[in-house]
């Protein structure tokens, strides 16, 4: 068993079902190992998966795309990503019906704004697995809603029939291959006061809707977006964690947070994508360059140096102090 | 757990009292002779069997009588109870969070059963048997949370979260300690918080806030606050000052230990599922100071704590009238012995 010094409270779950989607794209389907009702989440809300991969514990975040009002099983979709960290790659190749697996509480961080009088969402790729969540309990409870999909071709998208069958005119599917291309500058000024827009996809599109919008004088408080980011692979360098005394080593594959676990050091985190602001943690001293990927901390506060966000920010140099 | 329920009044004749297994639960607030606010937050799980902690939610001998003292201050006061339309699920969740705990933890006096949204709820202390349609606002008497919070001890906000902050858009408060509903309705969490001294400069509240933004569900949180009241008085609101606050000029180093009482706010957080919101429920427990000193090493503490208290806090805290007496009063019972760390008694 791979150390770790998480104790927040996790579910164990059999993968049930694995359904291929499309070529790329693997639906899994989880039951509690221990007969219970699973925690009753909404629509945006994801879970970390943890993943026993040998000596590494891999854990991703993954949104539930299963109906809300659902306990007895959660369903996640994987995109297979080779050039990632290897996570999708663990999912698509090595589980299969029957294997154990461990997710975190549902957590949202992309939660559906009740005073909206209309939802407009947005999605691209494999952004479409929370807005699928969030469409059924829209619908379930009689809101007015449209969804914007975006995808390579009708044979990458995801759920298209699933959803054209659903939703009918609520859906618009717009194909790259078919030069179609979602009319957004149209669609957002046509839109009744008091909506509210979310999107998630990748961030090449969602830069371009949410500029867009705030272009158009839309209010920031009625944009949302999940930003997922994966923490990107580089190479490998020293932290020196200052409270624990000690000196780690974080692998070309692993991320800052992975490395600290690792080391059986408790941190705080929520999303591991650079979202949550959650894992911010004190740079003591650093001799190098800080490679801040993440989308909490201020411009300024990556100019300045003192913060650094673990689950997905990077180090080049000769030495990183942190307080943790 | 065998216990009877107290029939007793909060106002009037205040007949409310505790027994010897209250006064030996009561949560005391103090782990040692001196008192700093802080930001004492720590995960609301079980412990002490017997101790207001065990279960999330806690019930007792004093249920039935303060379910009767909240409905005289809704029906005198309909505005206690208010939810800006957008909390409509947050109240459902609040219903659902109550009625699955209480159910599981005291199988004998409540009774939860689902068959998909057709629910079935028995409350055997207040003889209530109702079937009803879950999210369904029709099938209930009152909206989801104003039913429910009929049916509970304690005061409860429902706190909306967005744009990175948490506003205040719903709540039953009819037990506070000073403050009003009506007032902080669709506050955000500085605002509502605006009046505490010494706070806002210990940046307490900013930490505060980022903390609650990242609550996560599955995962509770508690604290304990604390201030007193003249007599056994739930209702000590703004709204009523006029009936309460003239009970401050009647206490005496003579009365003290019956007039006074030590009131103890268990405080909890919940991230709620559907909604997103947060529930941050506000339970209040009263003791009389002659009840307090029967546990020796609470007489003595808080004898000290009351002494040592920085003027600005006692202000706050409304002690400024009646500390001169609580500590005469007290200080019978402080022989400058040592007390034990912990809030427990020996
Ligand atoms: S865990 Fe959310 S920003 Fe790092």
């Amino acid at each position: 068993m791979t150390k770790s010094a998480d104790r927040t409270p996790k579910i164990d779950v059999r993968v049930t079902q694995i359904v291929d989607v499309t070529s790329e794209i693997k639906r899994f389907r989880f039951e509690p190992t221990d007969g219970k009702p699973l925690p009753v989440f909404a629509g945006g809300a994801h879970v970390v998966v943890e993943m026993e991969d040998g000596d590494t514990l891999r854990r991703n975040p993954y949104s539930l795309m299963s109906s809300p009002g659902a306990t007895d099983a959660y369903n996640i979709s994987v995109r297979r990503d080779p050039g990632g960290r290897g996570g999708s790659m663990f999912m698509h190749d090595r589980v299969t019906v029957g294997s154990l697996l461990r997710l975190s509480h549902p957590v949202n961080l992309f939660p559906i704004d009740r005073r909206a009088r209309k939802h407009l969402l947005f999605a691209g790729g494999i952004g479409i697995t929370p807005t699928l969540a969030m469409m059924s309990e829209l619908a379930r409870y009689g809101d007015a809603f449209e969804l914007n999909y975006a995808v390579r071709s009708e044979n990458d998208g995801a759920y298209l029939d699933q959803l054209r069958n659903t939703y009918g005119k609520r859906v618009s599917i717009y194909r790259d291959d078919q030069g179609e291309q979602i009319p957004l500058t149209t669609l957002l000024a046509a839109q009744p006061l008091g909506t509210h827009l979310y999107v998630c996809g990748p961030g090449g599109m969602m830069n371009w809707v949410l500029s867009t919008a705030e272009g158009l004088g839309w209010p920031a408080q009625n944009l949302h977006s999940e930003r997922f980011l994966a923490p990107p692979s580089g190479s490998p360098y020293e932290v020196r964690l200052a409270a624990s005394d000690l000196s780690i080593k974080v692998g070309p594959h692993q991320s800052m947070l992975e490395a600290i676990e690792a080391a059986g050091v408790d941190a705080p985190y929520l999303c591991r994508g650079g979202a949550c602001g959650q894992c911010e943690t004190r740079v003591i001293s650093f001799d190098g360059t800080l490679l801040h990927n993440d989308h909490y901390l201020t411009d300024d506060e990556h100019a300045g140096g003192q913060k650094v966000m673990p689950c997905v920010s990077r180090f080049e140099g000769r030495e990183l102090v942190l307080d943790r | 757990m065998t216990i009877e329920f107290n029939t007793e009044t909060f106002r009037g004749d205040f007949t409310y009292h505790n027994s010897a297994e209250a006064i030996a639960r009561f949560p005391f607030p103090f782990p040692e002779d001196k008192y700093m606010y802080s930001v004492n937050i720590e995960p609301h799980v079980s412990f002490r069997p017997g101790s207001v902690y065990e279960h999330p939610f806690d019930v007792d001998e004093h249920y039935v009588s303060e379910v009767a003292d909240r409905a005289l201050v809704l029906n005198e006061d309909p505005l206690r109870s208010q939810s800006l339309p957008h909390m409509n699920l947050a109240g459902w969740d609040l219903l659902e969070l109550l009625m699955t705990n209480l159910s599981e933890s005291y199988p004998q006096w409540f009774e939860l059963h689902q068959d998909g949204d057709r629910w079935h709820w028995i409350n055997r202390p207040l003889g209530i048997d109702d079937t009803f349609t879950f999210l369904d606002n029709t099938t209930l008497p009152y909206g989801p949370m104003e039913y429910i919070m009929r049916q509970t001890q304690g005061d409860y906000a429902l706190l909306d979260q967005r744009d990175d902050n948490l506003w205040m858009d719903a709540g039953v408060i009819t037990t506070q300690a000073d403050w009003s509903l009506d007032f902080d309705i669709g506050m955000n969490f500085m605002e509502w918080h605006g009046p505490v001294p010494l706070a806002h400069e210990l940046g307490v509240f900013e930490r505060a806030l980022k903390f609650l933004l990242n609550l996560r569900q599955g995962q509770p949180v508690r604290r304990l606050n604390w201030t007193m009241t003249v007599h056994p008085r739930l209702d000590t609101s703004p709204e009523n000052y006029a009936k309460w606050g003239v009970d401050r000029a009647t206490v005496t180093p003579e009365n003290a230990g019956e007039y006074m009482y030590l009131r103890v706010e268990l405080q909890s957080l919940w991230r709620l599922p559907r909604s997103n919101a947060i529930v941050f429920p506000i339970r209040c427990y009263l003791i009389s100071l002659q009840d307090l000193v029967t546990i020796p090493k609470w007489g003595r503490r808080l004898h000290r704590v009351l002494r040592d208290l920085p003027d600005e806090l006692a202000d706050y805290k409304g002690l400024t009238m009646t500390r001169p007496s609580v500590l005469q009063y007290l200080s019978q019972f402080d022989d400058g012995a040592q007390t034990s760390a912990g809030t427990f008694p020996d």
